[in-house]
């Protein structure tokens, strides 16, 4: 009696939550129609923000490979004093909140900030240039990708780069042969959650970038901004992130049973219904 | 073939320190529990971990000597290790897995362990025993100076065991390269080797052929290790002990103030009423336990253990509980402590 009563009053409460997490997406696509959206694409503002944020999130996603992957490798596989605190202020940008984290790009690369001068003697200025884009989400996104990959070699069984240097690998090429290919799917997934995070930044990109139309202003600064002047432009291009970020979530998923299936070989579908 | 030597050896361990000076130019087994640093040795010649003190050399080749700030890395060092559990690579194939280590010689090597069949398949659906081979044709492809075995056979069921070592052992007697593995099981290290170390606390205790090492092991650990049961008690005469119960034990050797002495198994008779024959050594008592093995029975009566034929346990009609005796000559009891 009562176990069915909790049963159902448990059922009840699941619901109204998942009904709860997808309204609002339903609603995004019902208060648009494919012509409507069609139609926005020949708005500049919504081409400007596309063509804004697709650039300053491939080049901020490929620095974050390129920095990231030694760094998660490096703490993974070496065991030193400190090396927890590293790994706390590696994940730090993860809980700040993005205002604070605009504040502090200012404060370190602003004009006044602390490398300021020396990148004024270079001749460079930051703040409010589409690199200063790049800047913030690779900022707040690339701790995102860090964790999983630093978690993806440490997953690696420690003897297989270890046979590797025994049959005559240097470090080069272990890393290339053995820990990048056995890592890959957290690398993947990693990657994936970074590029949703930059695709939704918002705070620390208005602070430290701006947002202006056709050099700073990424989809997610444009659809506030659009938000009083076209709720048609708005909707669309709500519509092309969630579908972006629905792609993203399932190569996540995708990603990290292809991690977890023992013999590593393949991605698996099934994975997908069962790890839900 | 060059000897693999190692000269005072140190590493620092969680619980001691591993000491150890060895030359490696035949089959060499390092047996010892669990934790004894047997491993740690394997990992120091290949260069997976670089040793406090001493020095490691191949040949003429010096590998890592501490005083002369010398350590070659991994892939320097002509060695082939095979891991415990194998350590294979799981996304590469059997084939790809001997290339890893020498690329266009792969195919010859799969011939020789009988596993071409398998070329194509992944390591994870092999069997132990086929995993073995990919993993020793995987280390051996290499050509390397030195073999290094890791618990060989202690990742194969009960069944295989056997069946692997056989094979394993016909292999090494052809191999014609120093090899050196390490296991907890003397009978293992029996089988395999030629000359047995056995290590305690980071400490070589014995070293020596297993034959030697069943003949005269040096303390009660070594005399247990190899399968002996040791008798401890009051020194009671020259190579004699007096056991709790009262019986005194005689080995045929001087050995004043004797505290342990040893006897093997297969050296014990065992009977119903008390033997009146020529084994000094008579000890009465219940049977605690009877394990039979094939045709072999282990029965153990107060502190000793006996091995009989099955034969005999049914037509002397042991069973457990029952009363019986265990008789051994002083000539094969040998003073251990």
């Amino acid at each position: 009696m009562r176990g069915r009563l909790g049963g159902g009053l448990f059922v009840v409460l699941a619901a109204v939550a998942i009904v709860f997490l997808v309204l609002p997406i339903v609603g995004i696509f019902v208060d648009t129609t494919p012509g409507r959206v069609l139609a926005q694409l020949s708005n500049p503002v919504v081409d400007d923000a596309f063509v804004v944020t697709v650039k300053t999130s491939l080049v901020a996603q490929a620095l974050i490979l390129l920095f990231g992957t030694p760094t998660a490798y490096l703490l993974a596989t070496r065991r030193f004093t400190g090396r927890s605190l590293v790994v706390t202020l590696v994940e730090l940008p993860l809980v700040l909140p993005p205002a604070v984290a605009g504040i502090g790009l200012l404060a370190a690369l602003g004009q006044e900030g602390l490398l300021g001068s020396s990148l004024h003697a270079l001749g460079v200025s930051l703040p409010f240039t589409q690199s200063a884009v790049v800047v913030a989400v690779a900022y707040v996104a690339s701790p995102l990708y860090i964790r999983q990959a630093l978690a993806a070699f440490e997953a690696v069984d420690p003897r297989l780069p270890a046979a590797s240097r025994t049959l005559g690998a240097g470090p080069t090429r272990t890393f290339f042969r053995v820990m990048l290919p056995l890592a890959r799917g957290g690398l993947i997934a990693g990657l994936a959650l970074s590029f949703a995070r930059g695709l939704g930044e918002f705070g620390a990109t208005i602070m430290f970038a701006g947002s202006l139309q056709h050099v700073t202003q990424t989809l997610s600064l444009a659809i506030y901004y659009e938000f009083d002047q076209s709720f048609d432009a708005t909707l669309a291009m709500s519509g092309v992130l969630v579908v972006v970020s629905a792609l993203l979530l399932l190569t996540l998923r995708l990603a990290l049973s292809w991690q977890r299936s023992p013999s590593n070989t393949s991605p698996s579908l099934f994975g997908l219904s069962s790890s839900s | 073939m060059a000897t693999i030597t190692l000269e005072h050896v140190t590493v620092p361990l969680r619980a001691f320190e591993l000491e150890l000076s060895l030359a490696v130019g035949s089959t060499v087994a390092l047996v010892g529990p669990s934790g004894a640093g047997k491993s740690t040795v394997l990992n120091a010649i290949a260069g997976l971990l670089r040793p406090s003190g001493g020095s490691i050399r191949c040949g003429e080749e010096m590998w890592f000597d501490a005083a002369g700030g010398v350590f070659l890395p991994p892939e320097r060092r002509s060695v082939g290790l095979v891991f415990q559990d194998y350590a294979l690579f799981p996304h590469l194939t059997v084939r790809e897995n001997v290339e890893y280590a020498r690329r266009h010689a792969a195919d010859e090597y799969l011939e020789r362990f009988g596993i071409g069949h398998l070329r194509e398949a992944r390591p994870y659906g092999l069997s132990g025993g086929e995993r073995q081979r990919v993993a020793l044709a995987r280390a051996l492809a290499r050509d390397p100076a030195i073999l290094l075995l890791d618990e060989p056979l202690a990742a194969l069921d009960a069944h295989t065991r056997v069946e692997v070592r056989t094979e394993l052992q016909q292999l090494l007697g052809g191999l014609g390269i120093p090899t050196l593995l390490v296991t907890h099981d003397f009978e293992d290290a029996a089988a395999l080797a030629t000359e047995v170390g056995v290590i305690v606390d980071g400490r070589l205790r014995q070293y020596g052929s297993p034959a030697d090492l069943v003949a005269r092991p040096a303390d009660p650990f070594v005399a247990s290790f190899t399968g002996a049961n040791v008798l401890r008690g009051t020194p009671s005469g020259p190579g004699s002990v007096r056991l709790e119960d009262g019986t005194v034990i005689t080995a045929a050797e001087e050995g004043e103030g004797a505290a342990a002495l040893a006897v093997y198994p297969w050296d014990i008779t065992v009977s119903t009423h008390p033997p009146d024959d020529s084994a000094m050594n008579v000890v009465a008592g219940t049977i605690t336990a009877i394990t039979e093995l094939g045709n072999r029975a282990r029965v153990t009566i107060g502190p000793v253990s006996a091995e009989i034929t099955a034969e005999s346990l049914r037509r002397l009609g042991l069973v457990t509980g029952g009363h019986a005796y265990a008789a051994f000559k002083a000539t094969g009891t040998r003073v251990v402590a």
